[in-house]
């Protein structure tokens, strides 16, 4: 549990959250702290790695403005955002601005855009930025117009004297001018004078997508570009013993057939012809299998009988707080698939040993290094550019296409190439979110109270990243491959198979055990939540289970546990919103759930009420409506964000209900939509209604990826409560339900 | 009047009274007694449950629900040749369902066809086949339907044309074609064959939908299992007759009715999905029984048919491509373009497409129900792991769909040309859009029920 | 060579008659909209409207398509110019990453040609092939219901006249 006053942040950064925002408020708009001196002069977000400003924005002296984020646009509406921010603190109209993404030639090395992050590194390290750059350029025309600052004021792109005159940033800039480096603390706009943060800004990205604009990756078409596909391995580990490629390299259009080890692609002039002679190569190839996968029936046994390392990651002890009514119960999560509607896709291009690939990696950075590792390449000499892909929802195939494309590219120097992988292998190849395992036991006093909590779960890693180049596919199957990196726990706060392991909520006896399990049978990495999901998935669906014991009502009984004042709102309100009552009773075959979370106990707030219908004769659910409360902080587009938590709820509904990956003795056996169904339209609910509490000034918190665990424990609850019948095991597919019912 | 005119007009009117007595008597049934709706406590959650399996496996739930309407709440309108009949509301509400019926009520209508009313009820309705379950069985549906939750629902008007809008016709129908009893054991056959020809020719009503019917609507008593008609799909013939390139048995039956699909056959699509989608929750040990008995109705194949059989199978492994025939290019190049890149794969059912020399569609006589697919494709069932074919209506014409089948035909089938291809094309794209809209859907999908099947 | 009909363009293709429309539609005449999404008929990324009809371009070959007219959301409208659902899902903002959305535009676009006021029952089962994996479910159906009360008006408006026939 953490400290009820979120804002103390002495002790958030004394206890090593290093990814927390260094973010230092002034007077003028300290909610209810004091301003506390800053520990380390660092400025703040990631203008603490990449301090000189113009490394984040850019003014011409004819005035053009660009903006630079190291993120990447994955459809959640950064560009936009980013363009908000800056906007505002520059005090220019909003269209005069233009945001680059992640660039290793252009940007700031912001890592990934994951882990909702973007908002607080990125988003903080424009703002601040932008607010310096301001104060830089009115300094400057005090100088030139000798006057004192104070008689100065900024509007839509230029300082304006008190007398009248008048000079464009553009006029002012001169020079190096932007490049020093941001102060630690800057003089942010107030709140309350906001024109265009907190506005629902329309995405600047949305009328090229809707009028067949180039968009993504996919769209890209250079001259004399090649269509390339890969023939992958038929499972994990399988040998290449032979292939006789002398047929596919006569086919209609083919100019290049790739072999390298057990990786093996082809490059044709057309996409249709590289799709032909894809499946040609794919008859020709002998591949020997060597894969032993689990059972996929009973992964709490396999999960929980392999060799893992223990750790304690929460204790709390008060023997005063004495138990009287125990209850235990286990949740299990299944392989679950990032399940990206556009196959991974990337263009590479190699010009004088100068390797450039267009991706939409996540990570341009991290994804570079790995690549120039695994061409054996100087890292100045491969440059990674984000353009947009489909929503990638964490490590999907997207950085191994782009490793695909850039060794192909490297037998056609020149030449650029296009890979585009094929359904079946994004569903085959890419890294899965991991399966889970968690136990919880816990026990009632007399008064209805939790005296004691037990948590342990049992997960791998959940993220083979930054792995060097031994992270890729290409490079693991390269006639000299190099070795997948043994794989690291995320560490605490964030935490990857734990994250959100520690609930929120204040009890007086807590053991919370992380079994970190290194072998993966599957390949897996990060999924949107990482553990986030099953964590909260199996805290509140156990809290109602207690609450259930208790006889208490779920709102109450979460409200009663949690100190939280910001959280404590959240519920409310979205309890508010959703007209729930305590005793109330659903109509027939229809029951309420709830739930909530802080992601990582840092990011975001969301508080999700549901109603759910439960067809007694077949058991398929039908989530009626839902109700949503998010405290993001200071938002910046209230638009986006309620798009992200709608978004988050249908994303959820579908992993909890529907989705697991499924695999034999050898193969992965889900690889496409027949075999990995996912949500369609007639699942949508009546009606999603998201409540969003404002904070105006305080830091921006990361909402990406808060909305997923609420979800899928409300859903789980409102089950419950329609039937009677507790489900732990995900997903909770119409079968499951109907066998529960039936019993 | 004279007095031999007299008498004979004497005798006509009795004739006419008796035979309106007589005709009376035929037809009027009494009302039965409304019962306030027993609570659904009272029914013992035993019984409760065996009826659930029963109604099951007649498929109850299929006819007596609408897409978008709540189960067993009716609306579902039956196409006949003598108008649409909607089917009723069999949820215990007292207003629009059976809430108010007693259980000899229920037993009537499953036995005579006859509603609490005392209303003959039409025979679309398979009370012809009904009225051969047990008065046990009767107990045990009746407990179950009366445990289900009510919906309101009015039922909805039939649109039948005069005379047969009159409920009083539908006796003279009964009269000749409904064999009232239950169903008798063979005692020269086994317990499972007794079993299953007890649930087929009673509660699974197969000869329902799989057997021609006379002018008057009902089975063709000896053309029984020869293949009929349900909405605007051709239900083989599943006798001696069966069209399928390979013979059928009990085991390979068993499966495709237990699954939803075999591997030597296809995916049960169309009308049938729903029918297995009920059936691969009832114990195995009945849908044996119904694969055992209708084993024996197909009967054993003669050795040419075995033969044929043994060769799609072998031609199934290794699709080997010979020239088309010149009238049909066309079809050629649309199905090595549309059809062979998910049917010549080799991907195992249920998930890739089936082999089309095992295909029972293309072989029939009739062509209507490969038109059906070809237009429609196979939809997916939400939220279960489901094959899913594109339909081609929008992309092909009429002459192209034609095409396509006929080449089908002459390449998969070793039975004479079909004809009126394009006619039947035309019927089926307008027929198909009332059957997609209206049926409610299976709602278990064709899959490997241990979900370990190789790609 | 074969002349294809795209967005009231005649269009010389030399592809091999087999080609998917998806393909030609990318590659040769370079419209993006159309999206690859499984090429197995089974997302809807990839659909487009021929004749007045939805069609998953990505298994409808080319050789089926002589004498017909192919829709693609490029011809509908611009960003200056844009068709009544375009300015529909721009209004409602219904789009996340937006691979899905191209797609999901002219299935609706199908729909509201043959049927102008339909119910949201029908909008949800006439949008069933088509996938969406953010989430955006919610907004695609209010935008389409705001495109058919657009097209209700549109008939006075210049953007009314580039609406797709």
């Amino acid at each position: 549990m953490t400290d009820p006053v979120i804002l103390d942040r002495r002790s958030v950064l004394a206890g090593g959250g290093a990814l927390i925002v260094s973010f230092s408020l002034t007077d003028a708009f300290a909610q209810d702290q004091a301003p506390a001196p800053a520990p380390a002069p660092s400025p703040p977000g990631s203008l603490k790695k990449t301090p000189m400003l113009d490394s984040w924005i850019r003014i011409d002296a004819d005035g053009s403005m660009t903006v630079f984020t190291g993120k990447a646009e994955l459809g959640q509406g950064f560009k936009t955002a980013f363009q908000q921010i800056a906007a505002e603190e520059l005090d220019v109209p909003f269209g005069s601005l233009t945001v680059v993404t992640a660039d290793t030639g252009r940007t700031a090395n912001e890592g990934y855009t994951a882990g909702s992050h973007s908002m607080q590194d990125s988003g903080t390290a424009i703002q601040n930025a932008a607010a310096q750059v301001r104060e830089l350029l009115v300094a400057e025309a005090a100088r030139r117009l000798d006057l004192p600052v104070e008689n100065l004021r900024t509007e839509n792109g230029a300082v304006i004297a008190s007398d009248g005159r008048r000079l464009s940033y553009g006029e002012l800039v001169a020079g190096d001018m932007l490049h020093v480096k941001a102060q630690a603390t800057s003089r942010l706009k107030d709140p309350a004078t906001f024109k265009v943060m907190g506005q629902p800004v329309p995405r600047v990205d949305i009328p090229g997508k809707v009028t067949g604009g180039a968009a993504y990756v996919q769209d890209m078409r250079l001259s004399g570009m090649v269509h390339a596909r890969i023939v992958r391995p038929p499972s994990y580990g399988a040998e290449l013993i032979d292939c006789d490629t002398s047929a596919v390299e006569k086919m209609p259009g083919v100019v290049k057939v790739v072999r390298d080890g057990n990786f093996l692609a082809v490059a044709a002039k057309g996409e249709f012809q590289a799709v032909k002679a894809m499946a040609a190569l794919a008859a020709a190839a002998k591949w020997k299998e060597t894969a032993h996968l689990p059972n996929q029936d009973d992964l709490l046994a396999v999960v929980t009988g392999l060799p893992s390392q223990d750790s304690t990651i929460f204790q709390r002890s008060n023997p005063a707080a004495v138990g009287q009514k125990t209850i235990e119960a286990t949740y299990t999560r299944p392989y679950q698939s990032h399940g990206s509607i556009g196959p991974s896709c990337a263009v590479a291009q190699s010009v004088d040993g100068a390797m450039t690939v267009w991706t939409h990696t996540q990570g341009v950075y991290p994804d570079r290094q790995a690549i120039a590792e695994m061409l054996r390449v100087p890292l100045p000499s491969v440059r990674l550019i984000h353009v947009e892909g489909s929503g990638c929802y964490g490590h999907n195939g997207a950085d191994d296409a782009a490793a695909d494309a850039a060794l192909i590219a490297r037998a056609m120097p020149g030449v650029p190439v296009r890979v585009q992988w094929m359904r079946e292998q994004e569903h085959s190849w890419e890294p899965f979110g991991p399966a889970m395992v968690t136990r919880l036991k816990a026990s009632l006093d007399s008064n209805g109270a939790i005296a004691d909590w037990n948590f342990e779960v049992w997960s791998n890693t959940h993220s083979m990243r930054p792995g060097g180049a031994g992270a890729l596919l290409a490079a693991q199957h390269m006639a000299q491959p190099f070795a997948p990196p043994p794989p690291k726990p995320l560490p605490l706060p964030e935490g990857g198979g734990d994250r959100n392991a520690i609930p929120l909520y204040t009890f007086p006896n807590a053991h919370i055990v992380h079994h970190f399990i290194p072998a993966m049978p599957l390949r897996i990495s990060a999924m949107r939540g990482l553990g986030a999901y099953h964590n909260v998935f199996s805290i509140e669906s156990f809290m109602d289970e207690l609450a259930t014991a208790a006889g208490a009502d779920p709102v109450e009984f979460r409200l009663k546990h949690l100190e939280d004042t910001r959280g404590r709102e959240v519920i409310a309100k979205a309890a508010e919103g959703f007209g729930w009552r305590k005793g109330q009773q659903a109509p027939q075959g229809r029951g309420y759930g709830f739930a909530f979370a802080r992601y990582k106990n840092l990011a975001a707030y969301c508080a999700i009420a549901t109603e759910i219908e439960v067809n007694s004769e077949t058991g398929r659910p039908r989530l009626v409506r839902a109700v949503a409360a998010v405290d993001s902080g200071q938002v910046v587009n209230p638009n986006g964000l309620t798009n992200q938590i709608e978004g988050a709820i249908m994303q959820s509904m579908s992993w909890t209900l529907y989705e697991a990956v499924t695999f034999d003795d050898t193969r992965i056996t889900s690889i496409d939509w027949q075999t990995y169904p996912i949500l369609r339209f007639n699942s949508a609910p009546d009606s999603i209604e998201v409540h969003i509490i404002n904070r105006p000034g305080l830091p921006f918190l990361g909402s990406g990826e808060t909305g997923q665990g609420p979800a899928a424990a409300s859903i789980a609850n409102a089950i419950a409560h329609a039937t009677g019948k507790r489900l732990r095991n995900l997903p909770l597919t119409r079968k499951r339900i109907k066998d529960a019912i039936d019993a | 009047m004279t007095g031999s005119s007299r008498i004979i007009a004497s005798v006509v009117v009795v004739i006419l009274i008796a035979g309106a007595v007589v005709g009376f008597a035929v037809a009027w049934r009494p009302a039965i007694a409304a019962i306030e709706p027993p609570a659904p406590q009272s029914f013992d959650p035993a019984l409760v449950k065996r009826g659930r399996d029963l109604a099951a496996i007649g498929n109850c739930n299929d006819c007596h629900t609408v897409r978008g309407g709540k189960s067993f709440a009716g609306g579902l309108p039956v196409p006949t040749p003598f108008g649409i009949i909607f089917s009723s509301n069999i949820t215990p509400d007292p207003e629009t369902g059976i809430g108010r019926w007693p259980e000899t009520a229920f037993r009537r209508a499953m036995r005579s066809g006859v509603d609490r009313d005392g209303r003959h009820l039409y025979p679309t309705f398979p009370y012809d086949h009904f009225t051969n379950v047990t008065d046990a069985d009767d107990q045990a549906l009746y407990a179950y339907l009366m445990t289900r939750p009510p919906v309101h629902a009015p039922a909805r008007a039939n649109r039948l044309s005069f005379p047969l809008d009159q409920r009083v016709v539908v006796a003279g129908w009964k009269l000749l074609f409904l064999h009232r009893g239950s169903y008798q054991p063979d005692s020269t056959k086994s317990a499972e064959w007794n079993r299953g020809a007890y649930l087929v020719e009673g509660l699974a009503h197969c000869g329902a939908c799989h057997t021609p019917r006379n002018a008057l609507g009902a089975e063709r008593a000896t053309a029984q299992f020869a293949g009929g008609d349900v909405d605007s799909w051709k239900a083989y013939a599943i006798n001696g007759q069966s069209p399928a390139p390979v013979p059928w048995d009990a085991e390979a039956l068993f499966s495709y009715l237990r699954q939803g699909w075999q591997p030597d056959h296809g995916v049960a699509r169309g009308p049938m999905a729903e029918v297995v989608s009920n059936l691969s929750s009832v114990s195995e040990s009945d849908v044996h029984a119904i694969a055992t008995y209708m084993a024996g109705v197909f009967g054993t194949p003669t050795p040419e048919r075995k033969r044929r059989g043994e060769e799609v199978l072998a031609q199934a492994q290794k699709p080997e491509l010979k020239s088309p025939a010149p009238a049909n290019q066309a079809g050629a190049s649309i199905y090595a373009a549309a059809c062979a890149t998910c049917h010549e794969t080799g991907r195992p059912l249920p998930y890739g497409g089936v082999n089309l020399g095992l295909s029972t569609a293309i072989s029939d006589p009739d062509p209507r129900n490969a038109a059906n697919i070809v237009l429609s494709g196979v939809r997916e069932v939400e939220g279960e792991r489901s094959p899913i074919m594109p339909g081609f209506a929008a992309s092909m014409d009429d002459s192209q769909v034609a095409a396509l089948l006929n080449y089908l035909r002459a390449r998969f089938s070793n039975q004479p040309a079909w004809t009126g291809v394009e006619k039947t094309v035309e019927d089926a794209r307008r027929t198909q859009t009332v059957f997609l809209q209206t049926s409610p859907g299976p709602h278990n999908s064709p899959a490997d029920p241990t979900q370990r099947d190789k790609p | 060579m074969m002349t294809l009909k795209v967005n009231g363009q005649d269009h010389q293709i030399d592809a091999d008659p087999d080609t998917p429309l998806l393909y030609v539609l990318r590659d040769d005449i370079k419209l993006n909209a159309a999206k690859f999404g499984c090429g197995l008929g089974q997302c809807g990324s990839c659909t487009v409207i021929i004749d007045g009809k939805a069609v998953l371009s990505c298994v409808t070959p080319l050789l089926l398509l002589e004498g017909k007219q192919v829709t693609t959301l490029e011809g509908l409208g611009t960003v200056e110019a844009p068709a009544p659902i375009q300015r529909a899902f721009m209004e409602e903002q219904a789009a996340q990453c937006g691979y899905c959305i191209a797609g999901m535009m002219m299935r609706a676009q199908a729909l509201l040609q043959r049927n102008s006021k339909p119910t949201d029952e029908q909008i949800r089962a006439e949008l069933e092939p088509n996938l969406c994996r953010c989430g955006t479910h919610m907004r695609i159906l209010r935008a389409v219901h705001r495109a058919a009360r657009l097209m209700d008006t549109a008939d006075a408006s210049p953007a009314g006249t580039r609406s797709a026939r």
